[in-house]
């Protein structure tokens, strides 16, 4: 029998301890950006910018998602994830010892410390695959979002594999059997695992965030199929037929941009049709997470079909697109939902003597919000420049600290306002 | 025939359409009609709970045996969220935007979430232990007084 009770909403710590990492790592980010200077923006094959990256990837992104998935799972799909709190308490403290270790290991060129990082991300991320994975096993209602949670989960397996695989040969100094891992490492990483859970999260949250219409069913049902079929198909291709079957594998790459190009279209159209007009921060990031979208998915198909080589930059260009522009902007939106309303919800529920709880407003104001996404906008409008001029990731590199410190202060005066509201009433 | 889960999904997006309504009077200062929009939304609320708990959910519940299960979940959101109206109408009747779009926001988020949880679990479960009598159950939803 599918269950529905409080138990499955975890204890608040379990989601916040990663909600609160993810900024950290931005601020790392920003200033690992202001120590290395315009050298950062060279080619996406500077150690530096590797550590950055996976700063943000997985410092940021990963933290927020796998803490965000604790949380939703459960009412998503009916289903609760086992041993929340041991599960949360060994995946982060692997997660961040992890990508600290990673990115020591790019930044001070320490094989060690690369392959450290492998065994210490790889057991931090499977304790979390399995956790995902026994919980699916027990949903009963099949429905769309328990599919996309499927896919979303062994995209995130295939990543950290490839990723392991290549952080294990780096460190290990062993030449590895195909280039392809340079490809479906980030592939499946921001092409599947964050790619396909926002657009699982689009589906529930776009129409109930702003009551927009609701996406048809019938992209619903296909959309996601069709991404994870084209990257397994893609695997087979670059792992199978190497440079043989180079330009299959372009055409599927061209086929996954006009999918998210398409998803983001279709997102942008539904938010135009919504019936709540007020203004919103949540709104707003996802629209400009839309937009980066678009654009990237466009960048990437003059890469694809340009007659003449791109410069290095264009693919700097298109990763802070996909990564700063499309993911951050999203899941920090995604915060400013999630993380006040777990709050009102916690106080609420353990509300016994029936005293007044403060709204969601109150727990974090608009103001707060609409400051920090107007450093984030700046931050991005910049970093996404820099490929082409470096010395902005100075001033890019400041920006990005800004937004990230007021995200930081964001999520601690939401923690406050918890811990004030309880004390209050245990006096 | 209509299902439990077309049914009451239905009914759902009614109540939505109602509570933008309303915020969309209260967040254009209209406070006449956002007092006439905020009635509609609450009956419309309270006739909705008045249909899942007096007919949907003890019929599942008599039907089960399963009192202390999913329903006895539903029925304690449904508590949160009449507390949450409560605050509204004071806000309506004190012409406090503030108030009232701080905890429309809160309610948003509480109502979607359950919404969810029903829609794609519960009413599920209804439409397959109610099959038999789930059209003359969905009927007894014009008897039933809004607020």
């Amino acid at each position: 029998m599918a269950q529905l009770s409080y138990e499955q909403a975890p204890p608040l710590s379990v989601p916040f301890r990663f909600f609160l990492t993810a900024p950290v790592f931005g601020l790392l980010c920003a200033a690992l950006a202001l120590w290395q200077g315009p050298e950062i923006f060279d080619s996406r094959w500077m150690p530096a910018a590797i550590g950055a990256t996976h700063l943000l990837t997985l410092g940021f992104l990963a933290s927020v998602m796998i803490g965000a998935m604790m949380q939703i799972l459960p009412v998503l799909v009916g289903a609760p994830l086992p041993a929340p709190r041991t599960v949360a308490w060994v995946t982060h403290l692997l997660l961040v010892a992890g990508t600290l270790a990673l990115v020591s290991g790019f930044t001070w060129l320490q094989p060690t410390l690369l392959w450290f990082a492998v065994l210490l991300l790889s057991a931090g991320l499977a304790v979390f695959f399995v956790a995902v994975v026994l919980s699916l096993v027990h949903v009963r209602t099949w429905n769309t979002t328990v599919g996309v949670m499927w896919a979303v989960a062994i995209a995130l397996a295939a990543t950290v594999t490839f990723g392991a695989l290549l952080g294990a040969s780096l460190g290990l100094g062993v030449a590895l059997p195909t280039g392809a891992l340079y490809s479906l490492h980030p592939g499946w990483g921001l092409l599947g695992w964050v790619g396909m859970l926002v657009i699982g999260v689009a589906y529930q949250v776009v129409p109930m965030f702003q009551m927009t219409p609701a996406y048809s069913d019938k992209l619903t049902s296909w959309l996601t199929w069709a991404i994870f079929a084209a990257l397994a198909l893609w695997t087979l291709v670059r792992v199978a037929l190497g440079d043989v079957g180079i330009a299959f594998a372009h055409g599927l790459e061209l086929a996954l941009a006009a999918a998210y190009a398409a998803f983001a279209l279709i997102t942008l159209d539904l938010q135009r049709q919504r019936r709540r007009r007020l203004a919103d921060v949540t709104l707003d990031f996802w629209r400009v997470g839309m937009v980066c979208l678009i654009v990237a998915a466009a960048a990437w198909t003059v890469k694809l079909t340009a007659i003449f080589a791109l410069p290095d930059a264009f693919d700097v260009f298109v990763g802070v697109l996909a990564i700063i522009g499309v993911a951050v902007s999203v899941v920090n939106g995604m915060l400013y939902k999630i993380a006040p309303f777990l709050v009102w919800f916690h106080l609420q529920t353990s509300n016994t003597r029936r005293t007044p709880v403060p709204h969601m407003k109150k727990i974090l104001g608009d103001a707060e919000q609409r400051t920090q996404f107007r450093a984030q906008l700046v931050a991005l409008a910049l970093l996404l420049v820099a490929p082409w001029w470096p010395p902005l990731a100075y001033p890019g590199g400041v920006a990005l600290a800004l937004s990230m410190g007021l995200l930081l202060r964001n999520l601690l005066a939401i923690m406050r306002v918890y811990r004030q509201t309880r004390s209050d009433r245990a006096a | 025939m209509a299902s439990i889960e077309t049914f009451m999904g239905e009914d759902h997006k009614a109540c939505d359409a109602r509570f933008a309504r309303a915020e969309e009077a209260v967040g254009a200062g209209d406070w006449s009609a956002a007092a006439s929009e905020f009635e509609a939304f609450r009956k419309a609320m309270e006739r909705h709970f008045e249909m899942e708990e007096g007919v949907l959910f003890s019929a599942f519940e008599d039907r089960t045996g399963m009192t202390g299960g999913p329903t006895m979940v539903m029925r304690e959101e449904h508590e949160q969220m009449r507390g949450v109206l409560a605050t509204l109408a004071e806000a309506v009747e004190a012409q406090d935007a503030d108030e009232y779009l701080g905890q429309a926001e809160t309610l948003n988020v509480l109502m979607q979430q359950h919404n969810i949880k029903e829609e794609q679990v519960l009413y599920r479960m209804l439409d397959e232990h109610l099959a038999a009598e789930a059209e003359a159950l969905l009927a007894r939803y014009a008897d039933i007084e809004a607020g």
